[in-house]
C-alpha cells in the first residue's frame, strides 16, 4: 500500500491499490475453504442441469438453493463458463466435488466479480468531498477510503478464504449509495432493488432506503424549518420509483409466480426453524444475554437457588445445539427479536420521516429543534443505513457473524469525513473483524488471518489518526484498553487454551469468550452511533464553522 | 520515524505474501525416492540430531551421503540441529533416524514453513528495513517504498517459501555485512559476512568485493598507521569467527578436509541441470562437458571468472566507496554466476540481493534485472508446481516497482547512470545519442520475449525430439540478458561519475 502511495500525482494509485489487492486474492486461492464452497458448487449444478421449476425444490444436497432468484440466475450464467473448466462440477449428484479446476474456477469467479466492487469503490470515492485535502496522497480521504473498502479484512477473508460472493453484492450496495449521493435516485433505487433479489439479507437496510427515497425524492420541497411540506408530494416520482421496484421484482419473482412456486421460494428464503443464535454466537445483544443467563445459572447453582436437575442439559454444551435454552432469563422468540429490531430501527427512521431533506437546505436550522429535527442529506441517510444494519445485527434472529460487514462497509464512508464517526468506525471494525476469526480455524490460515488483521487494523487506526490529528484523540483510555485487550484474548484463545486441560472439558470456551468480548465492543459502538445520531450537531452547523 | 506505521504495514504485506506462497507445493512433494530440497533439509535435521558431530559429513551406514548428504557449511548444520530440537518436541517421528525418510504431512509442512518464516523474520527482514532506513538522500516515503519492493522480490520468496530453502538466512547475514561495512562498523560487518559464508559457501561470490572494499579502506587510512590496525582487527575477526564456526571440525585434519570436500564437490561437473550461465548456454552448440577434461574445465571457468571480475575489484580497492561497493557486489556475483564452476540456478539470488540494494538508485535497470532473474528460475518453479504464485508475485513486484519508482520515467542517460560513459564515447563517436532509447527498446524486447516464452512453456507441449526445448530457451534468453547486465554494471562501475570527480579533486 505504502509504495503505491508514492505514485502521487500520476493518479494511478487507485489502479495500483485495486491490482494489488486482486493479486493478494489470487495468492489466497490455495487456502482453506468452508462448506460454502460446496454450497455454491451445488447451486451451479442445480441451475445448470435442472429446469427452473426444479430450482427451489431440488434437495439432493443438504445445501439447497436459499438465495433469491437473481442469485440463481447468476449461478446459471456462471455455470455456462464453468463447463469449460470442469463438466463434473455441474453434476447435482457429485457431492463435495472439488477438483483443482473447480477450485480455480470458483475462486476466480469471486475475484472476477469483484470488478464491480472496485468500480463501486471508485464511484464512492468521487462522492467524498475533498475539503481536507492534505499535501500527501496517503492523507487524502479518498485514498484512505479506497484502502478501507478494497483491502477490507472481513471481505477478504469471508470471500476469498471462507468463500462467498459478498464482494459484488456489496459493490451493488455501494454503487446504489453512490448514486444516491450523486442525486441519481432512480438508479440508486434500481441497484438496491436488484441487490435485494440477489441476497435478501440486505432487507435489513431496506427501511433506510425506503424512508430516504420517500422523504428526499418523493417530497420535492421543504418548509423553511426543514420539515415536510406535505403538498410538495410528487406522484410521478413515487410511481416511477414503484415501477422500478415492481419491474425488478417481477423479473425476479415473476417466473416463479407463473409456476405457482412463490410459497416454496419464500419458505426457502426465510427458514425460521433455526435458533436464536448461530452455532458460534454472533457478537450481538443476544450473545450478552446468553452469557448473562449462563453466569446467573452458574451463580444460582453455586448458591443453591436453582435445582441442578431442572437445568436442561443442552445449555451446558452451548454451541453444540441450534436451540439454546435459557435457564434463568426468559427464552427469546423470533417475535421478540423482530420487535426489538423494529424498535431500534424505528426511533431512527421516524426521525428520518420528519426530517430528511436535500443538502441544499442544510445549514439554516436556528432552533434547538435542530438537535432532534435536524437536516439530513445523503450523509444522514448513510448513518441511518449503518444504524439499521447494526441494529438488525444486534437484535436479529439467527444472525451470522458475517453480517457485521453490512454495517462496517457503509460506515467506512462515514469514517473518513468526521472524527466522531471515525472513532466509532474503528471500534466497530476492529471488534467486528476480530469476531470473524473463528471462521478460519485451520492452522495454515492462522498466520494469514493475524497478519491481514494487523495490516488492516494498523492501517485504519493510524491513517484515520493522521487524518484527524488536529481534532481530539480518537479513543479515550477505556476504548484503547479494550482494543488492546483483543491481543491477549487472541493469544489466550489460540495459543494458550489448546495446551490447557480445559480444552477437553470446555471446548467452546474460546468461542464464548471471543463472542462475549466482541459483543461488548459492538454494543458499545452501536450505542455510541445511536447517541451520536440523536445528539450530533447538524452537518450545516459544522459547515458554517 | 514519523511514518512507522507505513513501515509496519509494508513489512506485514511482505510477511503475508510470504506465508500465502508457502501454502503452495514444495520441491519433491510426493516424489519418492529422492524427493527434493524440502526432504534434504528435513534429512539434515535427522542426521544432525541423531549422529555425533564427527559423523555429520562422513559416509556411514547411518549417513548415506548419496541421499542428500550434508554439503553446506557448519552453520547450516547447527541451524538444522536447532530446528531438530523443536521438531523433536513437537513430533519425534519427524526426525527419527532412518524411519523418517520421505516423511510428509500437513503438520510437518507447517512446521518447516514456520522455521523459514522465523529465520526470515529474525535475520533478513530486519536487515532490509535497517538498510533502507540507512540510505541517505531519499525521502522517508521512498525508503518505505524501497523496503516494499525488496521484500516483494519474487525470486527469494518463491525459492524459500515455495521450493524450500533457507536463502534468507545467508542473504540476510550478507546484508547485515553490507550494512555494517557501509556504516563503518567494519568489524561487525565482517563478522556478519563470515556467518553468511559459514551458512552457505555460495556466499563466496560476494567475498571479493568485501575483501577489496575493506582492503581499500585500510589503504585509504594509510597502511602504516590506522589502516594497519584496522587490517589486523579485521583479520582477527574473520579468523576468530571462522574458528568458532568450525571448532568441532578442527579437532582432526581429516574432519576439516572432509567438510571442505563436501562443500566444494569438484567432481560434480561444470554445471547441473539447466542454468542460465555461459557454460550451459554454450552447451547448446558445443558439448564442452564431454569434450574437455574436467581439470581444463575448472581452469577455464576460473580464468573467465577471474578476468571478468578483475576490473571492478581493482577499481573498488583503489577507490573504496559505498556505492561502488554495492555495484561491485553485483558485477562480481554476476561474473561468478555466469562463468564459475558448478553453478545452480538458485545462485542467481546471490546476484539479486545486491541488485535490490541499488534499486533506489537505478530503479529501471534493477527492476528489469530482478524480473529476468525470476524468469530464469521458471523451469525450476514449474517443476515445483509454483506457476500461479510465481506469476502473481512477479506481477505484484512489477506493480510495486512501477508505482513506487515510476521506472518508466527514469530512463534518461542521467538516471541510468550512463551519462559519463556516453560522453566519453561521444568523443570518438559523435552520433552516439541513441543509448537511452536503445535500452528502452531492449527492455521491451526482453519483457515480450519473457512473457511469450512463459506462455509457450505453460501451454505448449515441447516436440518429442527436444523435451527440454523450452527450459533451454529460457536459460539461453536469461543468459543473454545477464551478459548484457554484466556489461552494463561494469560500465557504470568504471565510469562512476562521483568517484571520478573525487579523483579529480584528489589530483
Amino acid at each position: 500500500m505504502a509504495a503505491f502511495t508514492i505514485a502521487a500525482g500520476t493518479g494511478n494509485w487507485f489502479s495500483a491499490l485495486a491490482l494489488g489487492v486482486t493479486l493478494l486474492k489470487c495468492l489466497l486461492i490455495p487456502t482453506y475453504h468452508s462448506t460454502d464452497f460446496e454450497v455454491h458448487r451445488n447451486w451451479l449444478a442445480i441451475t445448470h442441469s435442472l429446469p427452473i421449476s426444479q430450482w427451489y425444490y431440488e434437495a439432493t444436497s443438504e445445501w439447497t438453493l436459499d438465495y433469491p432468484p437473481f442469485f440463481a440466475w447468476f449461478e446459471y450464467i456462471l455455470s455456462h463458463v464453468a463447463k469449460y473448466f470442469d463438466q463434473e462440477m455441474l453434476n447435482v449428484r457429485n457431492l463435495n466435488y472439488s477438483s483443482s479446476r473447480t477450485l480455480l474456477f470458483q475462486r476466480f469467479s469471486v475475484i472476477f466479480m469483484d470488478v464491480l466492487f472496485v468500480y463501486a469503490v471508485h464511484e464512492c470515492c468521487k462522492c467524498i468531498d475533498g475539503k481536507k485535502v492534505g499535501k500527501e496522497l496517503t492523507e487524502k480521504p479518498k485514498f484512505i477510503l479506497s484502502v478501507l473498502l478494497m483491502w477490507n479484512f472481513g471481505l477478504l477473508i469471508v470471500d476469498h478464504i471462507h468463500f462467498q460472493y459478498n464482494g459484488f453484492l456489496f459493490g451493488l450496495m455501494l454503487l446504489s449509495i453512490a448514486r444516491l449521493f450523486q442525486k441519481r435516485h432512480m438508479e440508486g433505487a434500481f441497484f438496491f432493488a436488484v441487490l435485494l433479489h440477489f441476497k435478501h439479507i440486505y432487507l435489513y437496510v431496506a427501511p433506510a432506503y425506503g424512508v430516504y427515497l420517500l422523504r428526499s425524492y418523493c417530497f420535492t420541497a421543504n418548509k423553511p424549518d426543514g420539515s415536510v411540506r406535505w403538498n410538495s408530494f410528487s406522484f410521478v416520482r413515487v410511481i416511477s420509483l414503484g415501477l422500478v421496484v415492481f419491474l425488478v421484482s417481477a423479473l425476479s419473482l415473476g417466473p416463479f409466480l407463473a409456476l405457482n412456486q412463490l410459497p416454496q421460494v419464500f419458505s426457502r428464503l426465510f427458514p425460521f426453524k433455526r435458533g436464536l443464535c448461530h452455532a458460534y454466537w454472533a457478537p450481538n445483544f443476544w450473545a450478552l444475554y446468553n452469557a448473562l443467563d449462563k453466569v446467573l445459572s452458574v451463580i444460582g447453582l453455586k448458591l443453591k437457588f436453582l435445582d441442578p436437575n431442572n437445568i436442561p442439559k443442552a445449555s451446558m454444551t452451548s454451541g453444540l445445539v441450534q436451540q439454546f435454552q435459557h435457564t434463568v432469563l426468559p427464552s427469546v422468540t423470533p417475535l421478540t427479536t423482530l420487535i426489538c429490531t423494529l424498535i431500534a430501527i424505528l426511533v431512527r427512521t421516524q426521525q428520518m420521516i420528519l426530517l430528511p431533506q436535500p443538502p441544499e437546505y442544510q445549514g439554516i436550522q436556528p432552533s434547538i429543534f435542530c438537535l432532534w429535527f435536524k437536516p439530513q442529506g445523503p450523509r444522514g441517510f448513510l448513518r441511518c443505513l449503518t444504524l439499521c444494519a447494526l441494529s438488525s445485527f444486534m437484535f436479529g434472529w439467527h444472525v451470522h457473524e458475517k453480517a457485521i460487514l453490512l454495517a462496517i462497509l457503509p460506515m467506512s464512508l462515514l469514517s473518513v469525513q468526521k472524527a466522531g464517526d471515525a472513532s466509532i468506525f474503528l471500534i466497530l471494525t476492529t471488534t467486528g473483524h476480530y469476531s470473524l476469526f473463528p471462521l478460519l480455524f485451520t492452522a495454515p490460515e492462522l498466520p494469514i488471518k493475524i497478519l491481514l488483521m494487523l495490516l488492516f487494523t494498523i492501517y485504519s487506526i493510524s491513517s484515520l489518526k493522521t487524518l484527524f490529528r488536529k481534532e481530539k484523540p480518537l479513543f479515550n483510555w477505556m476504548e484503547t484498553f479494550y482494543l488492546l485487550g483483543l491481543g491477549p484474548l487472541e493469544v489466550c484463545c489460540e495459543f494458550v487454551f489448546p495446551f490447557t486441560s480445559w480444552k477437553v472439558k470446555y471446548p467452546f470456551l474460546p468461542l464464548l469468550l471471543t463472542s462475549v468480548y466482541c459483543a461488548v465492543g459492538i454494543t458499545y459502538a452501536w450505542f455510541k452511533l445511536y447517541v451520536s445520531v440523536l445528539i450530533d450537531p447538524p452537518v450545516g452547523k459544522t459547515k458554517k464553522q | 520515524m514519523e511514518k512507522w506505521y507505513l513501515m509496519t504495514i509494508v513489512v506485514l504485506i511482505g510477511l503475508t505474501v510470504r506465508w500465502t506462497v508457502s501454502l503452495n507445493s514444495y520441491s519433491g512433494a510426493g516424489k519418492p525416492p529422492m524427493f527434493g530440497d524440502y526432504e534434504a533439509q528435513r534429512h539434515w535435521q535427522e542426521i544432525t540430531f541423531n549422529l555425533p558431530v564427527k559423523q555429520w559429513y562422513f559416509n556411514s551406514s547411518d549417513n548415506n551421503l548419496q541421499y542428500w548428504g550434508l554439503d553446506y557449511p557448519p552453520l547450516t548444520a547447527y541451524h538444522s540441529l536447532l530446528c531438530a530440537y523443536v521438531a523433536k518436541f513437537i513430533n519425534p517421528d519427524w526426525i527419527a533416524l532412518h524411519t523418517s525418510r520421505g516423511y510428509e504431512s500437513q503438520a510437518h509442512k507447517l512446521f518447516m514453513r514456520t522455521t523459514v518464516l522465523i529465520a526470515d523474520l529474525l535475520i533478513y527482514i530486519p536487515a532490509v528495513v535497517l538498510y533502507c532506513c540507512s540510505l541517505k538522500d531519499i525521502s522517508t516515503k521512498k525508503k518505505i517504498a524501497n523496503v516494499l519492493c525488496i521484500l516483494l522480490y519474487p525470486g527469494l520468496i518463491l525459492i524459500d517459501y515455495g521450493h524450500f530453502q533457507y536463502n534468507s538466512v545467508s542473504l540476510g547475514f550478507a546484508l547485515w555485512g553490507v550494512l555494517g561495512v557501509s556504516c563503518d562498523w567494519d568489524l561487525l560487518g565482517s563478522l556478519a559476512f563470515c556467518l553468511a559464508i559459514n551458512y552457505k559457501q555460495m556466499e563466496l561470490y560476494h567475498s571479493l568485493p568485501f575483501f577489496c572494499f575493506l582492503l581499500g579502506k585500510c589503504f585509504k587510512k594509510g597502511l602504516k598507521g590506522k589502516g594497519f590496525v584496522l587490517l589486523v582487527k579485521l583479520a582477527c575477526t574473520v579468523v576468530a569467527s571462522f574458528v568458532l564456526c568450525w571448532l568441532p571440525f578442527f579437532t582432526e585434519r581429516e574432519q576439516t578436509l572432509q567438510v571442505l570436500r563436501r562443500l566444494f564437490p569438484v567432481d560434480r561437473g561444470l554445471f547441473e541441470d539447466k542454468v542460465a550461465n555461459i557454460w550451459c548456454s554454450f552447451n547448446v552448440f558445443l558439448k564442452i562437458r564431454d569434450i574437455l577434461p574436467r581439470h581444463i574445465q575448472l581452469i577455464m571457468s576460473f580464468c573467465f571468472t577471474f578476468l571478468s571480475l578483475l576490473p571492478a575489484c581493482i577499481r573498488l580497492t583503489l577507490q573504496p566507496s559505498s556505492k561502488g561497493f554495492r555495484l561491485t557486489l553485483v558485477s562480481c556475483a554476476l561474473s561468478f554466476f555466469l562463468f564459475s564452476f558448478q553453478v545452480h540456478e538458485k545462485s542467481i539470488l546471490l546476484v539479486s540481493l545486491p541488485v535490490c540494494l541499488v534499486l533506489s538508485e537505478i530503479p529501471f535497470m534493477s527492476t528489469w534485472f530482478l524480473l529476468v532473474s525470476t524468469f530464469s528460475l521458471l523451469p525450476l518453479l514449474l517443476k515445483d508446481e509454483l506457476l500461479m504464485p510465481s506469476v502473481v508475485t512477479t506481477m505484484a513486484f512489477f506493480i510495486a516497482c512501477v508505482t513506487s519508482f515510476s521506472i518508466f520515467e527514469k530512463t534518461s542517460e542521467e538516471e541510468l547512470q550512463l551519462k559519463s560513459f556516453s560522453i566519453s564515447v561521444r568523443k570518438y563517436l559523435p552520433c552516439f545519442t541513441f543509448l537511452s532509447r536503445m535500452i528502452q527498446y531492449l527492455f521491451l524486447i526482453s519483457v515480450i520475449t519473457m512473457v511469450l516464452l512463459t506462455l509457450m512453456t505453460v501451454t505448449l507441449d515441447p516436440p518429442q525430439k527436444l523435451p527440454d526445448l523450452f527450459s533451454v530457451l529460457v536459460c539461453f534468453v536469461s543468459c543473454l540478458n545477464f551478459l548484457f547486465f554484466l556489461v552494463y554494471f561494469n560500465i557504470i562501475i568504471m565510469w562512476d561519475s562521483k568517484s571520478g570527480r573525487n579523483q579529480k579533486k584528489i589530483s
